[in-house]
């Protein structure tokens, strides 16, 4: 009986202390050094974290750096990858104008039968005006036959080989067209030079022609089909001495920058050198 | 040649392939030159709708006289680079002036000097600066030769 009264004192004297240090706690006098306590776990827990992470970073780090030199590897790959593509794209681009334009002036001028090339050289010589194009006997391509862009007379095939073509500018200063004054309803003669520029020759004194005129060829002498843009009539030059007039053209084909062209298929031209009188000595 | 030939000052071009046949032929091992001029020629006018003698004769002459002129100036040899050069280039644009004249072609003979042949000459000029020395380091590393006696 003693025992069993011992037991209980003892659990009620726990019971008061426990009990004590609640109301104490609750009552907010620990709070001090709770707070102290709380601060020394929290600073050795991140200590411990801070090392542990270290310890991570650098077992794991080779594996890491490897895997972004990987990854970088790719992305500048990707990146060169997709530059090309875009310059690429920019230039189909730029052609597929140039083709809708040319395919417009063919719509528009539906009585000749067109082939495209494209211009892949230029004659290494200064003084002629040349141009190599990429199509040949092989596409039906002949001597003579007449070549143009939607803005205009280009010239004409001079040598055919199996795949490729030389054509002759109209700037060429061995090259001559029969044209015509479009508003003066006159024929001249279109010359080239080693300038490149053009000049009008042949206009009669009789006829009156103002710059801006539009120039048209001919048709005659069978080299050209008629009524082919060539361009417009700059700086007339008239001397009364003179048996003709002449004049400056402005072409309205940028030679400098010809990439594409068309091949008039249609059109054979027409050696009329037998019909020509003989040179009486 | 594609490119190069495409460097224009007024209506004057580069002639690449002279400018190299003569730096080629003042290398004093180069005893090819004559071979590679002909070749150079026969190329040009391969493309050209000038008759091919036209690069082929004017070509040869530039080689010949840079041969004739190796073991001269042979201790300025940049001097004998621009002398060639400028020589070969007006006796290939004299040709051709001669020959399209010759053709038929209406060439007036003043327009063709100032505005293709004097430009012609001065990128041609411009071009053998940096070609001499290419073709030096070219000699030297094909005949396996010290520096001094390419």
């Amino acid at each position: 009986m003693k025992d069993n009264f011992s037991g209980s004192l003892q659990s009620t004297i726990i019971f008061l202390i426990v009990g004590g240090i609640l109301a104490l706690a609750f009552g907010g006098y620990f709070s001090t050094a709770s707070n102290q306590v709380s601060r020394s776990l929290v600073g050795v827990q991140t200590w411990v974290s801070d090392r542990f992470l270290t310890i991570r970073d650098i077992l794991s780090a080779p594996s890491d750096v490897v895997y972004l030199q990987n990854q970088n590897a790719q992305l500048e790959a990707e990146i060169s990858g997709l530059q090309t593509q875009v310059i690429q794209l920019q230039q189909q681009l730029k052609d597929t104008e140039v083709l809708a334009a040319l395919v417009d002036f063919s719509q528009s001028n539906p009585e000749s039968i067109y082939k495209a090339a494209s211009v892949i050289g230029r004659d290494p010589s200064p003084f002629l005006h040349y141009v190599i194009i990429n199509v040949g006997s092989n596409d039906g391509i002949r001597r003579g036959m007449p070549v143009v862009t939607n803005q205009g007379l280009v010239g004409r095939i001079d040598a055919v080989i199996a795949d490729a073509s030389r054509v002759q500018l109209i700037t060429d200063p061995g090259s001559a067209v029969n044209v015509r004054l479009q508003s003066a309803d006159t024929d001249a003669l279109l010359v080239g030079s080693v300038t490149g520029d053009l000049g009008l020759e042949m206009i009669s004194q009789d006829v009156t022609v103002q710059e801006g005129d539009v120039v048209l060829t001919s048709g005659l002498g069978g080299d050209y089909p008629s009524d082919l843009l060539v361009g417009q009539l700059l700086n007339l030059r008239k001397r009364d001495y003179e048996l003709f007039q002449q004049a400056s053209v402005q072409s309205t084909v940028d030679f400098s920058r010809l990439e594409i062209v068309l091949v008039i298929m249609n059109f054979k031209p027409v050696d009329v050198t037998p019909l020509l009188p003989d040179e009486t000595p | 040649m594609a490119i190069t030939s495409r460097i224009s000052l007024l209506s004057g071009y580069a002639d690449l392939l002279l400018v190299v046949v003569a730096a080629w032929s003042l290398q004093k091992r180069a005893q090819t030159s004559i071979h590679w001029a002909i070749f150079a020629g026969f190329l040009v006018g391969w493309t050209s709708a000038m008759p091919w003698v036209v690069p082929v004769v004017g070509y040869v002459i530039t080689a010949l006289f840079a041969r004739a002129l190796v073991r001269r100036i042979w201790q300025t040899p940049l001097l004998g680079m621009f002398v060639v050069v400028f020589i070969g280039t007006l006796i290939t644009h004299f040709l051709s002036i001669l020959v399209l004249r010759f053709m038929g072609s209406a060439l007036a003979f003043a327009d063709a000097l100032s505005v293709v042949t004097l430009p012609s000459l001065f990128i041609n000029l411009s071009l053998a600066l940096f070609a001499f020395p290419i073709l030096r380091d070219l000699a030297v590393w094909v005949y396996d030769i010290e520096d001094e006696d390419a």
